[in-house]
């Protein structure tokens, strides 16, 4: 229970971090601030690669899971950062 | 080594943060994007050093096949199509977060036989959140892609989504509450039971959503994205999973609640009030009616001599403007009159497109400064003195019905008052309603012209019209 609140307090202090920050980007940037954030929400790859470690606590199908898991966090990750520094750079452009 | 990783989260996270804000001003953002990008090759390689990974093989064919896709994505996606892209990525991390639960579970499960894990009520309820929300993220987007592609259409049926809902919701916590507190370690049919049920879920929900509320839904499934990978991070116990989500999880709450502003609607009408087309809009005789005779056409003759005579013009983009692919032809014309000393802006409406900042994105591709893209609040006094306004495939946004109709549905909408400038062209391509259904005052308005057509083709015609004279 202690570890929970733990990891509740850090969750909430996150979010409060993130509202001041979001809120100052302005509504031009808006687009390359979702795909951006899509691209950090690809961090789920780090559970994913633990599960599929092949660790002694492993099975055949928590593998294969794990497997698909980090297939689909790459595609978020790697999509991600690409088309928002696609999108950026036209907007640095002049 | 454990410190030593944990550590690499802590780095990991803090570089996201200072990348996201780098995104406050277009000159840092691309600096801020490339700092993201360093944290998550930190957070990986922290990832692999963990020492339950004993074997690198399975994890490299799956960043292997995840990267070649996702560069592929990447390089092809026209700008245009970038909310099926967000959508869809949105979908894919929900994915993500949900098998990553259902592993975790399967690999608890064998911990419990080896005697080192024990499940808590906490444990347990991160795992049913994270099926839940990664479910209800997955299936939700793929329905939000299909929407914004056209291929699903608003639903009629509203009340009946509604109702397998709250059924669906009412079995969930009884289901949970048997996972939770009776047995959570032997109950695999009960998890694939819930999983299917958290799919069906997500459908659901977006089903009933117009068409018209796209920018919304997308943002907010944006949101669910990121609480789906906080909530992995409480399956984990793992902080760096938990503060990144939980950044990406207020970022698409923010743009959620602009978008609603801007349409001057709450979160829960928009999730559960259905299409406003199908309770408010008119009829094809009713909107024949309306604009009998009251239209007044033009041709992009006369248009170019209008743009040749004006001091100040406002180009006001809508979602048939990346329909017709017209930001190039858009900015060829605005060069030309720029080159005439004419003072051209474009106004930008928080919903103009199919999701929050579209159409600067349209435009900036196009290689318009992004000093002239123009905020709804900043441009607003500025029509009065505009001489000629182009509304390119822009509807409700521009319905002046928003601000003086208590019975319009779209009453109270902040709008873009282009009616203000001396001269307001429509291109469009029919009288056809916009999204919300209704016919637009704008088009009856003694000041405007309408010239039929595609966007793109019209455009072009101005410009070959403009340089004959």
């Amino acid at each position: 229970m202690e570890m929970f609140i733990m990891m509740l307090t850090i969750f909430v202090l996150a979010v409060f971090v993130g509202v001041e920050i979001i809120n100052k980007v302005p509504p031009t940037l808006h687009t390359p601030l979702m795909s951006g954030t899509n691209a950090i929400s690809g961090i789920v790859v780090v559970g994913a690669i633990i599960s599929s470690g092949g660790s002694e606590h492993t099975t055949v199908l928590s593998t294969v899971l794990g497997v698909v898991a980090i297939a689909l966090a790459t595609i978020n990750i790697v999509a991600g950062f690409m088309v928002t520094d696609r999108m950026l750079n036209m907007f640095k452009k002049k | 080594m454990e410190i030593l990783i944990n550590f690499g989260y802590l780095i990991a996270a803090i570089l996201f943060i200072l990348g996201i804000k780098g995104m406050t001003t277009p000159k840092t953002a691309v600096r801020g994007n490339q700092m993201s990008a360093v944290g998550m090759l930190i957070a990986v390689v922290a990832a692999l050093l963990d020492y339950n990974v004993v074997d690198y093989t399975w994890i490299i064919v799956g960043v292997l096949i995840g990267a070649t896709l996702g560069a592929v994505l990447a390089k092809k996606i026209a700008m245009t199509d970038m909310p099926e892209m967000v959508a869809a990525l949105n979908g894919v991390g929900g994915g993500a977060s949900l098998l990553v639960a259902a592993a975790n579970y399967l690999e608890s499960q064998q911990l419990a036989e080896m005697g080192k894990f024990v499940p808590t009520y906490d444990w347990s309820i991160a795992v049913i959140l994270s099926i839940l929300i990664g479910a209800v993220t997955l299936t939700g987007s793929l329905v939000a892609v299909g929407k914004l592609k056209g291929k699903i259409g608003d639903a009629k049926n509203v009340g009946l989504f509604k109702a397998i809902v709250k059924l669906a919701l009412l079995t969930l916590i009884v289901g949970a509450g048997y996972f939770a507190y009776v047995d959570p370690l032997h109950s695999d049919l009960l998890i694939v039971g819930m999983i299917v049920l958290c799919l069906i879920l997500g459908v659901c929900l977006v089903m009933p959503i117009g068409g018209a509320d796209m920018p919304v839904v997308v943002s907010l499934l944006n949101s669910y994205s990121g609480l789906a990978g906080a909530s992995a991070g409480f399956v984990l116990g793992n902080n760096g999973l938990i503060i990144t989500g939980s950044l990406v999880g207020a970022s698409g709450i923010i743009l959620t609640s602009i978008m609603c502003k801007a349409m001057n609607r709450s979160l829960t009408n928009v999730l559960f009030g259905g299409s406003m087309a199908a309770s408010a809009g008119v009829s094809k005789s009713e909107n024949d009616a309306f604009y009998d005779g009251k239209v007044k056409y033009s041709s992009a003759d006369e248009v170019a001599m209008l743009l040749d005579n004006a001091q100040k013009v406002v180009f006001v983009p809508g979602y048939g403007l990346a329909v017709a692919q017209a930001q190039h032809a858009t900015r060829e014309l605005a060069n030309m009159l720029e080159a005439r000393g004419v003072d051209v802006k474009y106004a930008i409406h928080p919903v103009a497109g199919r999701m929050p900042g579209h159409m600067n994105v349209l435009l900036a591709e196009a290689e318009v400064p992004y000093d002239q893209l123009v905020e709804m609040d900043t441009i607003n006094p500025e029509f009065s003195q505009t001489d000629v306004s182009i509304v390119l495939g822009a509807n409700d946004v521009v319905n002046p019905a928003a601000a003086k109709d208590p019975q319009s549905p779209i009453y109270g909408m902040p709008i873009l008052n282009v009616h203000n400038s001396k001269t307001v062209v429509v291109v469009k391509r029919g009288l056809s309603p916009g999204f919300a259904g209704i016919p637009n005052e704008l088009l009856i308005r003694d000041n405007s012209l309408m010239v039929a057509g595609d966007a793109k083709k019209v455009l072009q015609d101005m410009i070959g019209a403009l340089k004959d004279l």
